[in-house]
């Protein structure tokens, strides 16, 4: 299998990691703490040109790391947010209707009668709107984009469909103007939280990953690398406390999106280090949940906070 | 460390070394396809194959595509890349998923009960009489409860199951397709169908919504004292699951297991036998307040994200219910479009919610309906046909 991301001839766009290694360097250059399985999967869907498909718990980092690979390349970031409903003319291409009909009239009234040459003329380029999918397709300057199909399960099944078309081959079909292809593949990056199941045939396509919640090491790096200010006393309980979290019985753990949110909150605060009082008044940061903040009041939040608190 | 198998000069035991273990991972149960093997073996040749975490990582992106295969693979992969000729040996230690064991023949039931069948001897006068007979036997049929059938009435009754289609309960979504009364302007067929005439605007095309049917949920007990009926049941789920696509179910007794993929399957014997594969706990106990937990935890922002509807069926008969049990009701109620309760024992005339549980379970549910015979689940079949409310909320909520 060629790698096609690998052979673009711009000059601006960084070259690509040669190596795990050296995957795992750039995305922590750019502040993006990974874990070595993760940058195999990155640097694998690069090399192989390949769809990267990412799944994990909400606030894990899936999204992230396509925003932290279009900077760390070079490469223009083309977000596509998936929703239910989400057709072809929001996701790859419209018509600009009322720009064709003037053409048509002004057609009209230059006494223009070629049918033909008509519907050639407004069915042209210039009248099409292109949306994420398609400008993905489209050659760039600093190399193929980075191309973030991002919560794909909240997309329907048709959609779904759809998208096997494009991922295999790169192209898309227009009706009134042919086959556009993409001279090089871009970085896919796709997402979903699992919130249904994504049809066994768009995954065979993908290098598929499930993304964790970081271990206590790894999220520490993480808090201190994302909230600059914060102390190290402090930083250690948020990560031990939502580390203890995790193991409780949520209905909804914290991601490590809120453990930042989290720490950001707290130091926002000067809070030097964690008690019942800003614990209490914070957890709406960590738990959105209702039921789950109920049940983390009392013994509870005494013992895990103990927990997370003691030397 | 290094890996023997994986010696990067020996090209042709490489390749049959990957063969080999994408075999395994398929009699270990996980879909492996030829294409997955292909892109396994160029996927390793850019990666350094002295490192065995990245080894592991490349295969399992390749090999699994559904978190549930993360364990098997993991296995697999441990005692494949470690012993060389012994790992068929060493495979039979996995957990294999129930796929990977073997299953009865499909059909192998209605073709013994084919095969059993006397044959046709009698005069056509006897054939009148039958005939008159087994018009009026299906009346009987029609009300006769479950739990009191006899094998054959049963048999009978599966049939009936099995030609049950549901009509569609529709939704409208967001798409949109051509439908001359629609209420949206399609400006695109428009200009294009104006176009063969020289630019003049004659026909308005329009564009209306695409209705699909709502998905169903359905959570069926197999206790014990829902087992005269639990395999009705899935027959029904089956004969449903088989006219639309969305329809997921879930078995509980005292855990909770998904056999949607198991129910699947085109033929019902075929789905029936692998399903009950799948499950551990048939006619156990039944401990609904856990199983709803594990639901709400893990399925119901999988299942129930684009309006479903849930059918619990189910008697209702916990030992354990506390305020747990109300809680956990309270958010599958809060979480999907419409709560239907099914319950075999509203048969009884003069049923009373006198269970502790069914009291705590009876306030979260939007609908409370009989199932225990074969017209019941007819009237089930017009309910869910109804078109939708936008969000309903109960009648006997607000009662209660």
């Amino acid at each position: 299998m060629t790698s096609a991301a690998n052979t673009s001839g711009a000059n601006t766009s960084v070259v690509l990691p040669a190596s795990v290694d050296s995957m795992l360097e750039l995305l922590t250059s750019r502040g993006y703490l990974a874990e070595r399985s993760l940058a195999t999967v990155t640097y694998l869907s690069l090399r192989m040109g390949r769809p990267l498909f990412l799944e994990g718990e909400a606030g894990v980092g899936k999204t992230e790391i396509a925003k932290v690979l279009s900077a760390a390349l070079g490469r223009k970031l083309i977000r596509l947010q998936c929703y239910e409903g989400l057709d072809v003319s929001s996701a790859v291409y419209e018509w600009n209707s009322a720009a064709q009909m003037i053409a048509i009239r002004m057609a009209e009234a230059a006494g223009d009668t070629d049918r033909d040459q008509l519907s050639s003329d407004i069915f042209a380029d210039r009248y099409m709107i292109k949306r994420p999918l398609l400008q993905a397709l489209e050659p760039d300057v600093a190399g193929p984009p980075v191309l973030l199909i991002d919560e794909l399960d909240r997309a329907d099944e048709a959609f779904e469909a759809y998208l096997l078309e494009i991922l295999s081959d790169f192209q898309v079909t227009i009706p009134e103007f042919g086959t556009v292809k993409a001279p090089h593949p871009p970085i896919v990056i796709i997402t979903s939280n699992r919130t249904r199941e994504i049809h066994d045939a768009l995954k065979r396509r993908c290098l598929y990953h499930w993304v964790d919640y970081p271990d206590a090491d790894r999220e520490l790096a993480i808090v201190k690398s994302r909230v600059p200010g914060i102390s190290a006393k402090l930083s250690q309980q948020v990560v031990r406390f939502v580390q203890a979290l995790r193991n409780q019985d949520f209905y909804k753990s914290p991601g490590v999106a809120e453990t930042i949110d989290w720490a950001t909150a707290l130091s926002e605060l000067d809070a030097r280090s964690l008690t019942p009082q800003v614990v209490g008044d914070t957890l709406g940061a960590l738990l959105k949940y209702q039921d789950d903040i109920t049940r983390m009041q009392g013994d509870t939040l005494q013992k895990v906070l103990k927990d997370a608190t003691s030397e | 460390m290094a890996i023997n198998h994986l010696a990067p000069e020996q090209t042709e035991q490489f390749a049959d070394n990957i063969v080999g273990f994408a075999r395994a991972l398929r009699s270990a149960g996980m879909p492996v396809g030829p294409g997955a093997v292909i892109d396994a073996m160029s996927a390793l040749e850019v990666i350094d194959i002295g490192h065995r975490a990245d080894v592991f990582t490349t295969l399992e992106a390749i090999f699994v595509k559904r978190h549930e295969h993360a364990l098997i693979f993991k296995q697999a992969f441990n005692l494949f890349f470690r012993a060389s000729e012994e790992w068929k040996h060493m495979l039979d230690s996995v957990p294999l998923p129930e796929q990977a064991k073997k299953k009865p023949q499909a059909g192998s039931r209605r073709v013994q009960e084919a095969m059993s069948q006397p044959r046709m001897t009698e005069t056509p006068q006897h054939q009148e009489q039958d005939l008159r007979l087994s018009f009026s036997d299906k009346e009987i049929l029609q009300k006769k409860d479950f739990a009191q059938m006899s094998a054959a009435e049963i048999t009978e009754a599966l049939r009936a199951v099995e030609r049950m289609r549901l009509p569609q309960a529709e939704l409208l979504t967001r798409r949109h397709r051509p439908d001359a009364r629609g209420l949206r302007l399609d400006l695109r067929r428009t200009l294009r169908a104006s176009l063969r005439t020289g630019g003049d605007i004659i026909d308005i095309h329009r564009l209306g919504r695409i209705e699909k049917p709502a998905p169903i949920v359905a959570l069926l007990d197999i206790s014990g004292s829902m087992s005269e009926y639990t395999r009705l049941f899935l027959h029904f789920l089956h004969a449903i699951g088989d006219a639309r696509k969305r329809v997921s179910v879930f078995l509980f007794g005292t855990r909770l297991t998904n056999v949607t993929r198991a129910l699947r399957q085109r033929d019902p014997d075929e789905a029936l036998a692998s399903c009950s594969a799948s499950v551990e706990d048939w006619a156990g106990g039944t401990r609904i307040s856990a199983s709803l937990h594990n639901f709400n935890k893990l399925w119901a922002r999988r299942v129930l994200s684009q309006g479903a509807i849930v059918l619990l069926i189910s008697d209702g008969l916990e030992r354990e219910a506390d305020s747990k049990l109300a809680f956990e009701m309270d958010r599958l109620h809060r979480s999907c479009r419409r709560l239907i309760w099914l319950n075999p024992l509203l048969r009884f005339g003069g049923f009373e919610a006198k269970a502790q549980g069914i009291k705590m379970m009876l306030p979260h549910v939007d609908e409370f309906r009989p199932v225990h015979n074969l017209s019941s689940i007819q009237e089930l079949i017009t309910t869910l046909s109804r078109p939708l409310p936008p969000h309903h909320r109960s009648l006997i909520r607000s009662a209660a």
